[in-house]
Formats: structure tokens, sequence, C-alpha cells
């Protein structure tokens, strides 16, 4: 009987990938362990090892095909004893189905979380920022890149500005978002630390004390519970503890939230966490401008700023502006979508499901404004009321868990300040109130998605 | 020295490890594994001689490279297999995914995602062990990366002050993802990490099942007898990348094949059971077509187990109480 080869997934995220050479050709013999074929996927080049022992007999995509979708049978191997000439290409192989799974789920094929982008990705006109002069050109730039791209140009600006953390020079960042840094900067300024998070995050309050700027990366948000304790009694008290000297400018950014299926401690939404603590600026951007015009400005602020990234948005691209020193003020939410029914507040990845539910909900007649907070702390207030004195109705979308979340504090502020306008009691949309789980079909119950925020707004309009 | 028995067991134990990783790999490469997995190709010789020298009652606590100590623990290859597709049959329910399975019943303790975090928690094991006065000994694996961490210095701390019955074994594969030991540690010779705490520490080679054995016998002797904690830097290798999507470019693949050509622990246990004539190729033959019919298993198993109910969502959140 032949073997197939299917084109393997390669990270949590992988979808398709491109074939970019066989190392093996037909008639080789394999061993368990060698390297057949070299796969590349938007973050690296992998090998793939065989791991069952025989006779290539047939190379069905050849290299150099991209968009190979995982799970395609790729090549077919004769077992010991089998002539080749007997492997044939099964209709089956041909269609490069994926691997039977059962019912309910189809972990190959979705991202796992919540929800995918169903096809195109809302088409609204997004009114610019202010900042961006009329005329500026703009290029399409992945979240990933933009994030590297700020980095870059603060550390040319500022000889003070230096990046530090897990495998983020010579590895170029675990998620690559400190790629060819330390190319440019050299190993003075781009620096790989031990697994030492306490230590790191500490080490840098004591550096910015110094007056020095750094910027640490915490491999993941998840890993910085074990620095929380210099983030917030360190970085974020001292100012005010010394009577106004003792400065904190540090930025602590990296990728915030669930990921695809990796399971309760690698999945939590730190934004209420952070949010919580006077002394502390916190970021969340949705896209790539935002992400790099404040970056930037979390850089020169001489504050400590926690900068929440999201690793489902490091591959997304998006327009940004072509500009030598494209810099937004800290603390101003952005409209992203001017409607008149409903507001929806959302922040990090939720916002790019708020436009997909409020495309959903135009629809169904429902006009929704969408605003993107952007910054947690210190939270846009005057945005938010604002558009409620508009809609008269909001709801509030977070990925993180509903209780004492962000979501809480909005509907707070609106109670307390626009009461008047409200004609609904404030909703609120978020993840379940358990740690999130492994398995596919329960991780996709856990998180909110699109469908929640539709439900949700069409509760406040009392609609069915 | 161990009998024909014995060391056809500790062979069977390593292979049986091997190929489920291998099968494992095969899985998330299907898209029926997801998110982080990290495999222990190549380190097999160390949980195997260290699991060896265990009695009933004596627990183990890991990382998140963990499906090795499980399946040496005891644990069903079944439950772990479905535990890695997110199903029913799996040890958590589906709930924990790779890196968190947990077994009572095997005193198996996890499976945990945060790097170090198992260092005190085994120590914690320990206490326990001493607070109601068993001989029981706790082992704590982690690894060359993990022992940067604040916390396990901490936890020998108190292990040595208490005298806490603990073995810590560092498993030194050589790198932390992509971080060679020598870019990360001021001291590599991390047997040595427990100097200032008077904790004793020995290098072993991990990649020889029998000296870990033996060594363990050794530490385990002195740590029942109440002497307090001890430190074993097994020197290993893993053969894959850190997990499934490491591309480890931060080594040469001649090294990875020197290394599995030269000190592989099931080839080296092997050849020395046919040199010394304890076993035929046709017995061990025999033995690998045997696990691979309790892998191939495993992996049915573990996709034709159903989801979780949608209703798990909500349980084992708290107890009731
Ligand atoms: C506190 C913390 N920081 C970072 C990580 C990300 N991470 C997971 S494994 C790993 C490398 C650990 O290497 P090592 O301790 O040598 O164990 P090995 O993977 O080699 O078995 C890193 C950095 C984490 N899980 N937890
Ligand atoms: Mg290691």
């Amino acid at each position: 009987m032949s073997v197939e080869i299917r084109m393997p997934a390669l990270s949590p995220t992988m979808e398709e990938g491109t074939l970019a050479k066989w190392l093996k050709k037909e008639g080789d013999t394999v061993t368990s362990g060698d390297v057949i074929a070299e796969i590349e996927t938007d973050k690296a080049t992998m090998e793939v090892e065989a791991v069952d022992e025989g006779i290539l007999a047939k190379i069905l995509v050849p290299e150099g095909s991209s968009g190979v979708k995982v799970n395609a049978v790729i090549a077919l191997m004769a077992e010991e004893g089998e002539e080749i000439s007997d492997v044939s290409v099964s209709t089956d192989a041909a269609a490069a189905e994926p691997a039977p799974e059962p019912e309910s789920s189809a972990p190959a094929e979705s991202s796992g979380v919540g929800h995918n982008w169903a096809g195109a990705r809302p088409s609204l006109e997004i009114p610019n920022d202010p900042e961006i002069p009329e005329g500026a050109t703009f290029t399409s730039t992945t979240v990933r890149d933009a994030l590297r791209d700020a980095m870059a140009e603060e550390m040319r600006r500022d000889k003070d500005v230096f990046v530090m953390g897990e495998e983020v020079a010579q590895y170029q960042g675990a998620y690559k978002v400190t790629r060819e840094l330390l190319q440019e900067f050299g190993d003075k300024r781009v620096v790989d630390t031990p697994i030492t998070e306490h230590g790191f995050a500490g080490l840098g309050v004591g550096a910015a004390f110094a007056g020095l700027k750094p910027v640490v990366e915490f491999m993941t948000f998840n890993f910085a519970m074990q620095a929380i304790d210099q983030i917030i009694n360190s970085a974020a008290k001292t100012l005010y503890m010394s009577g106004g000297q003792m400065g904190c400018p540090i930025v602590f950014r990296g990728p915030n939230g669930a990921a695809s299926r990796v399971g309760a401690q690698h999945s939590q939404d730190y934004s209420a966490w952070y949010g919580h603590v006077p002394g502390l600026k916190v970021i969340a951007p949705y896209d790539a401008a935002d992400a790099k015009a404040l970056l930037k400005a979390a850089i020169r602020d001489p504050n400590p700023v926690v900068f929440l990234e999201h690793e489902l948005l490091y591959g997304e691209s998006f327009d940004v502006p072509d500009l030598d020193d494209y810099v937004l003020p800290i603390g101003k939410a952005k409209v992203r979508r001017i409607g008149s029914d409903v507001t929806l507040v959302a922040h990090s990845r939720m916002v790019g499901f708020a436009l997909e539910a409020a495309n959903a909900l135009a629809e169904q007649g429902i006009d929704a404004e969408v605003i993107d907070l952007r910054t947690i702390r210190p939270l846009d207030t005057e945005t938010v009321l604002e558009s409620v004195r508009k809609t008269n109705r909001i709801v509030c979308c977070e990925e993180g868990w509903g209780r004492f979340g962000v979501g809480s504090e909005i509907a707070s502020v609106v109670v307390e300040e626009a009461f008047d306008f409200l004609d609904a009691p404030p909703a609120r949309v978020h993840q379940k109130d358990v740690p999130l789980p492994y398995a596919a079909n329960l991780e996709k119950l856990s998180l909110a998605g699109v469908e929640d925020i539709i439900e949700a707004a069409k509760k406040v309009c009392y609609v069915d | 020295m161990a009998n024909k028995d014995e060391l056809l067991r500790y062979y069977r134990d390593m292979l049986m490890i091997r190929r489920f990783e291998e099968k494992s790999g095969q899985l998330y490469g299907m898209g029926l594994i997801a998110g982080f997995c990290h495999l222990y190709i190549g380190q097999e010789a160390v949980v195997v001689g260290v699991q060896s020298e265990l009695k009933e009652g004596d627990q183990i606590v890991t990382g998140y490279r963990d499906h090795g100590h499980m399946l040496a623990a005891g644990m069903e290859a079944n439950g772990v297999m479905a535990e890695l597709t997110g199903r029913e049959g799996g040890y958590s329910r589906g709930k924990g995914g790779s890196m968190h399975m947990f077994s009572r019943e095997k005193n198996f303790y996890g499976g945990h995602g945060i790097v170090g975090a198992q260092v005190p928690i085994g120590t914690g094991l320990a206490f326990a062990n001493r607070y109601r006065g068993n001989d029981n000994v706790s082992v704590a694996y982690f690894g060359d990366g993990a022992a940067n961490q604040g916390q396990v210095y901490e936890a020998f701390n108190m292990a040595s002050l208490w005298k806490l019955p603990v073995l810590y074994v560092i498993e030194n594969n050589q790198y932390a993802m992509g971080t060679a030991v020598e870019r990360a540690s001021a001291e590599t010779e991390l047997h040595k990490r427990g100097i200032s705490f008077e904790i004793p520490g020995k290098e072993v080679d991990g990649m020889d099942v029998l000296k870990v054995k033996a060594e363990a016998k050794a530490a385990i002797e002195k740590i029942r007898a109440g002497e307090g904690p001890y430190i074993l830097e097994m020197k290993t290798y893993r053969y894959r990348g850190h997990s499934m999507s490491d591309p480890a470019k931060y080594r040469k693949r001649e090294e990875v094949d020197d290394i599995r050509s030269h000190r592989d622990p099931i080839e080296g246990l092997k050849g020395k059971l046919l040199k010394d004539g304890i076993s035929t190729e046709d017995e061990l033959k025999a033995i690998d077509k045997e696990i691979r019919a309790i892998v191939n298993k495993s992996a049915e198993f573990a996709q034709s187990s159903p989801e979780p109910d949608p209703s798990e969502l909500w349980t084992d959140v708290l107890r009731e109480g």
C-alpha cells in the first residue's frame, strides 16, 4: 500500500504554504527523520521530515508551488517491497481532501478563534486621522512590519532606545516582530535575554530610571505575569512615590490575547489588568498604521507604556501612510465607521469583528457606529460619550473576560455621564467566564465573535 | 546491573515515546493537533532512566515538553493522544491540550506552560511528602532555559533549608528555543547551580539510559534517606525544532545528524542488547511492531473520540464546596 505525504501544518496559524524545494527525488529511499522537502510559511522556512520509511514514488506538487493548502497530498511513498510503478494516484489523493474529521469540528480549516474573515474585509471608507495630510500615499503593510518599522525609526532617532527580550536578536523575534533590528543596530541595542522575565523587566526599569528608553518585548504577555510586580510596583508607581523625581520611560510590548488553540495558560487578554493601574499608559491597536504610529508615541512617552499587540493580527495587512514620522497621540479613540443607531466600542482584534458586525447589521437596517479605542488608559471617554449621545445605545466588545473588564468600565462611564441619553442598558460582549479550553469546539464557544456582537446590537436596538 | 527484562523494558519505553512523538508530529501536520506541540524525540533516555528508579507514590512534574513523561509515568497512549487532538477521551477531556495533562492516579502533576513554574510546584509536592511523613520523593523536570528563572532559585533555597525530598532533573538539551546555553547562562555547568544553596549536583550523560538510571538511583537513595534535594543535569538533545513551528535555523543540520547517528539513546541500547547477546534483531523488531500497533491505535482513538460536549465549557472552573 502506498503512503500519502501531505502538506503539513507547521504552526498554529498556518493554512497554506509554498513548497519551496524537494530534497529527495522520485525513486530515492527515505527513512524516518530524513528531510524530504522545505516549506515556506509567512514566518519561516521549515524542513519537512519523513515519518514513514520507503521509497519516494511520486511527487505530486512540484517545487516552487505556492498556496499549497495544509493537508493536500504532495507526494506518494511506496512501502518496503512495493513496486514504485504500482503506486497510483487515487482520486481521493488527487483531490487533496483534508483528513477525515468528526462532524462538528474543522481544526485544519479554522483559525480556531472566534470567527474567520468571511471573505472580503469590511469595505467601508474609514475616515482618516487628522494627522495624515491630504494627498498622502499609502503602502500596504503587515502589522508585524509596521511594529518593526516603528522600533527601527525610533532607534535611528534616539540612541537611548534599545530593545530587549527573549529571542529578539539572533532568532529575529519569536513572531519576527524584531526582524533585522540586530543587523541594523547591533547587539548592544538589540539584546537577547535569558528566560527570566521578572529579572529583565526589572533591569529595564532600572535602565529607564537611569534615563535609557528600553523597549522590553515579552514573547507573549502571558509570560509578563512573571514580571508584573516590576511593571506595577516599580515602573508604574515610582514617579509618584518619588514626588516626581524618578521617571520611567519604558515600553513593555508583545502579543496579548488568544492565539489559536494554545490553551489556558497561553491565551489571556490583559487589557483590563493593566488598564486598572494608575501610573501606566496602555495601548492596544488594531491596524498597522495605528500600531506603527502609537508604538512610536509609546517609545517617546516619558512614562511606562504597556503596548498590547495581537498575534492573530501580525500577518494582516493594512494601509500605512508613507510619512517620515507618523506619530499619533496616545489616548485618542478613532471612529472607524460612522453610524446613527448603536455604538460598538472595541479594541485590538475585536475592532475587525465589530466592523464586520456593522456591515451585517447594515444589511438588516441597523446603522452602527464603530469606535476603536486604541488606548485603554487613558480612556478616551469623550469620543465614546459623544457617540452615545447620538446613537443612544452601546455595545462594549472585548476579547477578555467580562467581569471587571474594559467593557464594564465603559458601561459605567456611560451610565454615569450619559444616563439620560440611553435608550437601552449598555451591553457587553466578551469571552465566557472560564479559562480558555483547548478543544476546537469549546474554544470557539468560549471566544466572542461577530455573531455575538450582532446579537448584542440587536438586543439594545430591541430588534429580533 | 539491570537484567534482560528490565533492559527490554527500557528499550520498549524509549521506543514507545519515540514512535508516539513521531505520530504526534504527523497528526500535527494533518491539522488534527493544533496550538503548541513540543516533541521529546532524542531525550527519551532521561525520563525512562529516572522513572525506573521511582516507586509507588513518587510524584513527577514537568513543563510543556511532556508527552514522554506521561507515557513513562504509565499513562495510556490513547488518553494522551486524544488530549492532543482535543477530544473527550483525552486526559483533560480535551480542555488542556499538549501542554496541560495530569493524572492523579499516576502521580503525574502536569504539564505546565510557564517556563520554570513546575520547579516550585515540584518542591511543594516534596513538602507534602515531608509533611505527611511518608518516604516518597518528587521529581521536577525542567530545561536549561528554565534554569534561569528566578523562582527556580527561590525553590532551591527552601528545598535545601527544609531538607525536602525532591530531585531536580535539568534536561539540558543545549537550547532554549533558539538560544544556546552559553548565550543565556553565565555558569553553563548547570549542575553547579545549587552550590550556593548547598544542593549537590551531578552531570549525567542523558543519552545513555543506563547511566541515567545509575545516577538517579544514587541520588534518590540519598534523598529518601532524608539528605535533602539533589540536582541531576542530564546532557541531552532534542532532534526536532522547539515546537512544530520552529525552523531551527540556530543550529546546523549536521549537528543534529551527528548526535542522532552517534549518541541516539535507542540505537545505543539496541547496540548493546545485540552485542552482548541479550536480545536478537527479531525480538527487537517484534517489539517495534507491537509499539507501532499501540501508537496507531491511539491515533485512531484520538480521531474517533468525539469532541467534548459543549456543556464541558462550564465544568471544572470551581469545585462544589
Ligand atoms: C515564563 C515563560 N517565558 C517564556 C516562555 C516561552 N517559551 C516556551 S519554552 C521556551 C524555551 C525553554 O527552554 P528550556 O527550558 O531549555 O526547555 P526545552 O524547550 O529545551 O525543553 C520559551 C522561551 C514561556 N512558556 N514561559
Ligand atoms: Mg532546553
